[in-house]
């Protein structure tokens, strides 16, 4: 039998100090998630994927040889990765990467074009829901009683309409553009966030911190933005990424019935809805922007879905 | 419960208020004009037209008058059209409810035994498959989805075969509605596929399941008598919202398709600037809403005698 030192079983007693020591750096509530959310790899997929197209759309048309106006008569629906013949053009000897639509202009351009405006209607009016939304789910919640129930009852009359009724008339309402489409779709866009917003507060306002807060004499407005709201980002966020692929869809579907950007901007529902009318000729015309329209809804789902994960690992599935 | 469908009651009719005013404003400040047209009418001619469509009257009394007409069912003439607005409602909704209905049995049916099947067997190949489909129902804009299909599944497959499988235009015969039903059904069908999938996770996880399966109850019995009926629960909630959207669907969906329904009616009058064209369809395509969400909500708490109404 091996000898073992009596040594090694002396008391050596006890150190305060070791024994409260924290062993792993603590993470505060954000950087969890974000742990979780970068060892999700479809997530991070999505997120490259979504600044991949933004940036496309962003620098893509200024470095390409074409304008998205620039027609060329001489060249029309060209097939993909056709040379510009077009010997007055500036862009002459360079190539169309997606060929070009009825009026001879160069698709790619068009499609990055297109993009910045899908793009910066899908964000802003996510934005505008998210400010509105909280500040009406914010008050309604906090300060409850007669105010509550009016706001809430108004609220659930205008969502019984169907939104893109509302959008639509107000469409045909107000000048044809970009800024109609975000007012448009705005003005009905909040009404799901402000009830999630609601929700959340009403649960919230019963914690201790509030009571203390108000204790202190701090103002409504201070409790609402500094203490409630914060504390309803998680759940808010998740639902402004699931907001973006919902506004670009709307954009779409409207510049479908004919209500979208005026020509000659363009937009990737603009594009589709070009596609449509001779995809049975031409169908890249369609399928690309086709495809942004659905790589981008779907990215801003999945990242949407991971976020969610990644804040309420109870909900994962 | 008496008291809870009073409140929707009352709901439904502020609701159904609403939209009447707001489509009657709206109706009063687009720009244009109906008898706006190539050739020039003669100032007596106008102020005819104007008698007899009420547009020489006070807004107000307008107002009052398009409301009592909407609520007796008189939608107004259409001014391209020259006909009632109520008659080619009442006959192009005949078509798009047919669609409709097609597209919301297939989204259901398809939906839930999807999401049945992803969660029975989760982390599988058929789970990822499941999901995989109902991702592209979530992205893929029904219309896009529409012209592809047309494309892929009409044009090329006749090339290839010779035959009209799929024919792309026009309504008719049981053929034609397969692909629009299609179209216009996947995302719905993608939505149930997903709510389905988790409340199914969430039932087979639960101690009544383990009881079932203790007291030796086989695979199959457990999941049609106990699981299934159970996981349906939550996706009679969003039958609502499901309908809401299929129906709105069907708006570009019959355009590209060339079906004579309600969405096709509704895109050309927008077009043509038809005001009582579009009010009338925009009444009715609410109503029919308002009064399709009540119904499924009060069915809701019959199936299920637990849910609190009064929420």
């Amino acid at each position: 039998m091996e000898h073992i030192d009596k040594s090694r079983f002396a008391h050596v007693g006890e150190s305060a100090h070791d024994r409260e020591a924290i062993a792993r750096p603590s993470l505060t509530f954000t950087q969890d998630a974000m742990r979780r959310l970068s060892k999700n790899k479809v997530a991070i997929v999505c997120v490259v994927l979504i600044v991949l197209l933004s940036l496309m759309s962003a620098f893509a048309p200024m470095f390409s040889p074409f304008d998205y106006r620039e027609q060329h008569y001489g060249h029309t629906n060209a097939p993909m990765f056709s040379v510009c013949d077009d010997e007055s053009s500036e862009g002459y000897g360079h190539m169309h990467l997606f060929g070009t639509d009825t009026l001879g202009r160069d698709l790619y351009t068009r499609i990055w074009m297109g993009g910045r405006v899908s793009l910066i209607i899908a964000v802003t009016t996510a934005i505008v829901d998210l400010i509105v939304g909280c500040i009406y789910g914010g008050i309604s919640g906090y300060f409850g009683g007669t105010l509550d129930i009016i706001m809430m009852r108004l609220l659930e009359i205008i969502n019984g309409i169907p939104y893109l009724i509302i959008v639509i008339l107000l469409m045909m309402v107000l000048e044809p553009g970009m800024m109609t489409i975000i007012i448009a779709y705005s003005t009905v866009g909040w009404i799901p966030m402000a009830r999630l917003v609601r929700g959340q507060v009403v649960a919230l306002k019963q914690q201790e911190y509030i009571a203390a807060a108000e204790a202190m004499g701090a103002s409504p407005a201070r409790i609402i933005a500094k203490h409630l709201l914060p504390n309803t980002l998680s759940v808010v966020i998740v639902r402004v990424t699931l907001a973006i692929p919902n506004a670009i869809f709307s954009e779409a579907y409207l510049s479908y019935i004919g209500l979208g950007i005026p020509l000659p901007k363009c937009s990737w529902g603009s594009l589709a809805q070009l596609g449509i009318q001779n995809f049975r000729m031409y169908p890249w015309q369609l399928l690309i922007p086709a495809i942004c329209i659905s790589l981008t809804m779907l990215a801003f789902n999945m990242f949407g879905d991971g976020l969610r994960d990644a804040f309420d690992p109870k909900l994962r599935r | 419960m008496a008291r809870y469908i009073i409140k929707r009651l009352v709901y439904a009719v502020l609701t159904l208020f609403v939209l009447i005013t707001l489509v009657f404003f709206m109706m009063r400040m687009l720009p244009g004009d109906p008898f706006l047209g190539e050739k020039a009418i003669s100032p007596t001619a106008l102020a005819n037209m104007n008698a007899k469509y009420g547009l020489d009257k006070p807004v107000f009394i307008q107002y009052l008058m398009y409301m009592g007409n909407c609520l007796t069912g008189d939608l107004g003439m259409s001014i391209t059209y020259n006909r009632p607005v109520m008659e080619i409602v009442s006959e192009s909704f005949l078509v798009s409810a047919d669609l409709g209905t097609r597209a919301l049995i297939f989204a259901v049916i398809a939906g839930i035994l999807l999401g049945a099947i992803a969660a029975i067997k989760r982390g599988t190949v058929w789970d990822s498959l499941s999901m995989f489909i109902a991702m592209i129902g979530v992205s893929v804009p029904s219309f896009i989805l529409g012209a592809v299909l047309q494309y892929f599944l009409g044009l090329q497959l006749r090339k290839v075969f010779g035959v009209n499988i799929f024919p792309i235009q026009g309504w008719g015969t049981f053929k034609h509605t397969l692909l629009p039903a299609f179209a216009l059904g996947l995302g719905s069908l993608a939505t149930v596929s997903r709510l389905m999938r988790t409340s199914m996770l969430d039932v087979l996880s639960s101690d009544y399941i383990k009881t079932a399966r203790s007291k030796g109850l086989s695979q199959r019995q457990i999941l049609w008598r106990h699981a299934l009926r159970n996981a349906v629960m939550p996706v009679v909630t969003i039958m609502g919202p499901t309908v809401a959207s299929v129906l709105t669907g069907t708006f570009v969906i019959e355009s590209i398709f060339n079906i004579p329904g309600l969405g096709k009616y509704f895109v050309t009058s927008i077009k043509d600037l038809d005001y009582t064209m579009i009010g009338g369809t925009v009444v009715f395509y609410g109503a029919l809403l308002i009064v399709c969400t009540l119904v499924v909500d009060l069915l809701y708490g019959l199936i299920d005698p637990r849910v609190k109404l009064e929420d």
